[in-house]
């Protein structure tokens, strides 16, 4: 019989992962370093840390405990060489492209991605020189068709958003490493306990924290994650990994950090410069929810197939868009890319438009109508009015979003009372 | 940096700094699989502390061309070639594992080329049994994790990378997955049939063994014979540490290269 190498399971890495007992004073919990700077043991060991000769804290803006447990933590479960943490899941994402691409470049991209990431994609990097092409999620032929000389990145949700579209990230993989390019993926909906996006032949994760990984709607963070997989050096198309950087004494990140080229560059370079990163406070809230990962995503799952049944059918229900749903255009491939489940977030369509829409938002008394998911507790929000509105109509509809959909992101909550309160809320949508 | 050697390239990482042929040399030779980038922090410490460094990809390894070399001797006769190539008469050898075993033979067989001798995770012999030996020849991904989980060991599965924000568990393991098919199968059989006792009886130059309290590979009773088969060895062992303390706790790790080397630098 095989030998069993016995790694740690991902229910024990959630709660362990990066941290063991404080070796001073014994505590069990991560303590919050809140501090802004670490005291040097003497002149060298100064020099050698900032020369990246040694390992250790020098200021938080660049690294601190309580976060490195977070990133550690996150990495374990994504099965990442390293994370880094930052202020936000945008501040990830923007990290992500400054540390691969200069003014030139080019991503191409889903369209069907987080309202946020889209303007970042389609409004604000453009005046820094990057262009994006936005392209069909479910079509892995359109990523190869907008590749250019200069595109530096493929970006994609594998369960977009708002529209659920489930992408086949594994054909778009081997689309990016066809040309010699990363895929990175927007983690956020799925977490690692629905989907591991490296597994798949993803390169580089990143998460808005904010949400499942929190769960509590209490600390806004963000992380990167570099699978560690991408060979930089064969590449040949990120100078900012594979010659020497003069901001670091002539560091070539790719020939003394190997599969840590990109994450090692990401701190010695994003956060030192850019500065986006995660409070330690923030990082000690996130870590509160991580400890509790799995158990909460089996109930929002739960939850959310009990409500999406419910709603499938209403008569003041006119669509349900859930890939678990077999009416879903996705659901074959929802059922072998997230075989344990594909998240609490759905859309549904409800009768009569907008303005019956506006009337179900003010009805709910249980779900809170804000700008989140993936919170412990039920929300729900009217893309296009909200998280959308930035987009005109044709990328609204190239991002599949109605004016008649209604996103919910499903709590913890007993699921019967959700069940009550949307009872109520469809019934006063429907009124004239 | 590139040398070409025996008409194949051989990838050097020089920490950060240019060659400099007035400076003494210190030479890093990963283990089995590995590659250079096992010594990111060990060598830019040396590169920047008075030492040319040469952290070496062995043949068909990292970024350096050519088939595996398929014995310990036929590597320590390679490194000699390294060392001409790149103009160096002497230096100093620092190894991991098999590469542990490659510098003993080097510094016991060409005796006048080493002028100290750092050994990591070292022994006389290192058997490997055909639980890892059997995957390796399948190239079967499980010899990588089993190699993984138990060159780390068992605390090391809890991370606390020191360098921030890096999870050890996947970082060992991608530098082996970029390695070909085959390689490690052959450094395997290398390491297993390599005999130190002699080249270790004949070293002549200052020499310390580094051993890791929970090598479950090289173990520190093997570890503690290695030490008593070179004549004027001494030691250091770390409590907790693993196979792969170089990057459990690079730290300490260093600070036991850099007591042991710095002032034969002088």
């Amino acid at each position: 019989m095989a030998a069993d190498p016995k790694y740690l399971r991902p229910d024990t890495l959630s709660l362990h992962a990066g941290q063991r007992p404080d070796p001073v004073f014994g505590a069990r919990a991560v303590p919050i370093y809140q501090t802004t700077s670490f005291v040097f043991e003497d002149t060298e060991h100064a020099a050698s840390l900032f020369n990246l000769e040694r390992a250790g804290h020098l200021y938080s803006r660049i690294s601190n405990p309580t976060v490195a447990v977070l990133e550690e933590r996150i990495s374990a479960l994504e099965g990442g060489v390293g994370a880094v943490c930052t202020a936000s899941g945008q501040a990830a994402l923007h990290l992500a492209v400054a540390t691969l691409m200069d003014a030139g470049s080019h991503i191409v991209s889903s369209a069907s991605i987080y309202g946020g990431s889209h303007n970042l994609f389609a409004h604000t990097l453009p005046r820094f020189g990057i262009e994006t092409s936005f392209v069909d999620a479910r079509d892995p032929d359109a990523y190869a068709a907008a590749i250019r000389p200069n595109t530096r990145l493929l970006f994609g949700e594998v369960v977009g958003n708002p529209g659920l579209e489930v992408m086949d990230m594994p054909r778009v993989a081997e689309v990016a490493h066809k040309n010699g390019l990363p895929l990175m993926i927007d983690n956020t909906f799925t977490t690692p306990y629905l989907f591991r996006p490296f597994e798949h032949g993803a390169d580089l994760i990143m998460h808005s924290a904010t949400k499942f990984l929190g769960g509590h709607g209490i600390a806004i963070g963000g992380v990167i994650v570099d699978g560690g997989n991408f060979d930089w050096e064969a590449s040949g198309k990120f100078p900012t990994l594979t010659e020497p950087y003069d901001g670091y004494h002539g560091l070539d990140f790719a020939e003394e950090f190997g599969p840590a080229a990109f994450i090692m560059r990401a701190r010695a370079e994003g956060l030192r410069d850019f500065g986006a990163c995660l409070s330690p406070g923030n990082a000690f809230y996130i870590l509160q929810g991580v400890e509790t990962l799995s158990m909460r995503i089996k109930r929002h799952g739960e939850n959310a197939r009990h409500i999406v049944a419910f709603l499938d059918g209403h008569e003041a229900v006119s669509w349900v868009s859930y890939p678990e749903l077999p009416s879903h255009p996705d659901h074959k491939l929802a059922a072998t890319l997230l075989p344990d489940g594909c998240g609490s977030i759905f859309t549904f369509g409800i009768k009569g438009g907008r303005e019956a829409g506006r009337k179900f938002i003010e009805a709910v008394e249980l779900f809170s109508h804000l700008a989140n998911v993936g919170d412990a507790k039920s929300l729900v929000i009217h893309p296009a009015s909200t998280t959308h509105q930035q987009m005109d109509a044709a990328a609204l509809e190239e991002a599949g979003v109605g004016e008649d959909m209604v996103r919910l992101s499903i709590g913890l909550e007993d699921v019967a009372d959700l069940t009550d309160d949307l009872t109520r809320a469809l019934k006063a949508s429907q009124r004239a | 940096m590139e040398l070409t050697v025996d008409g194949n390239s051989v990838f050097c990482a020089t920490g950060g700094k240019e060659f400099d042929a007035a400076l003494p040399t210190t030479v890093f030779v990963h283990g089995a699989s590995f590659d250079r980038t096992v010594w990111k922090l060990q060598a830019r410490y040396f590169a920047w502390h008075g030492s040319n460094v040469l952290a070496l990809d062995l043949p068909g390894h990292g970024n350096s061309a050519g088939a595996p070399l398929g014995s310990i001797e036929a590597m320590a006769d390679w490194l000699t070639r390294v060392l001409d190539a790149a103009g160096v008469e002497q230096a100093a050898l620092v190894g991991h594992s098999m590469g542990g075993q490659v510098a003993l033979d080097c510094a016991g067989r060409h005796g006048a080329r080493v002028r100290a001798l750092a050994l990591l995770g070292g022994a006389l012999t290192i058997p490997v049994n055909s639980a890892l030996l059997d995957p390796a020849k399948a190239d079967d991904h499980l010899a990588f994790d089993l190699l993984n989980v138990w060159g780390y060991g068992r605390r090391a599965q809890l991370g606390v990378h020191r360098m921030p924000g890096l999870w050890m568990m996947k970082g060992g393991l991608r530098i082996m997955e970029r390695a070909a098919k085959g390689v490690l199968h052959t450094d395997l059989l290398a390491t297993n049939a390599y005999d130190g006792s002699a080249a270790a009886a004949a070293v002549d130059c200052p020499a310390l063994v580094v051993m890791g309290e929970k090598d479950l590979m090289t173990p520190a009773k093997a570890g503690r014979a290695l030490v008593a088969a070179i004549p004027g060895a001494t030691s250091v062992i770390f409590a907790g540490l693993g196979h792969i303390m170089l990057e459990e706790d690079p730290d300490a790790t260093l600070d036991a290269l850099r007591d042991f080397l710095i002032p034969l630098q002088a």
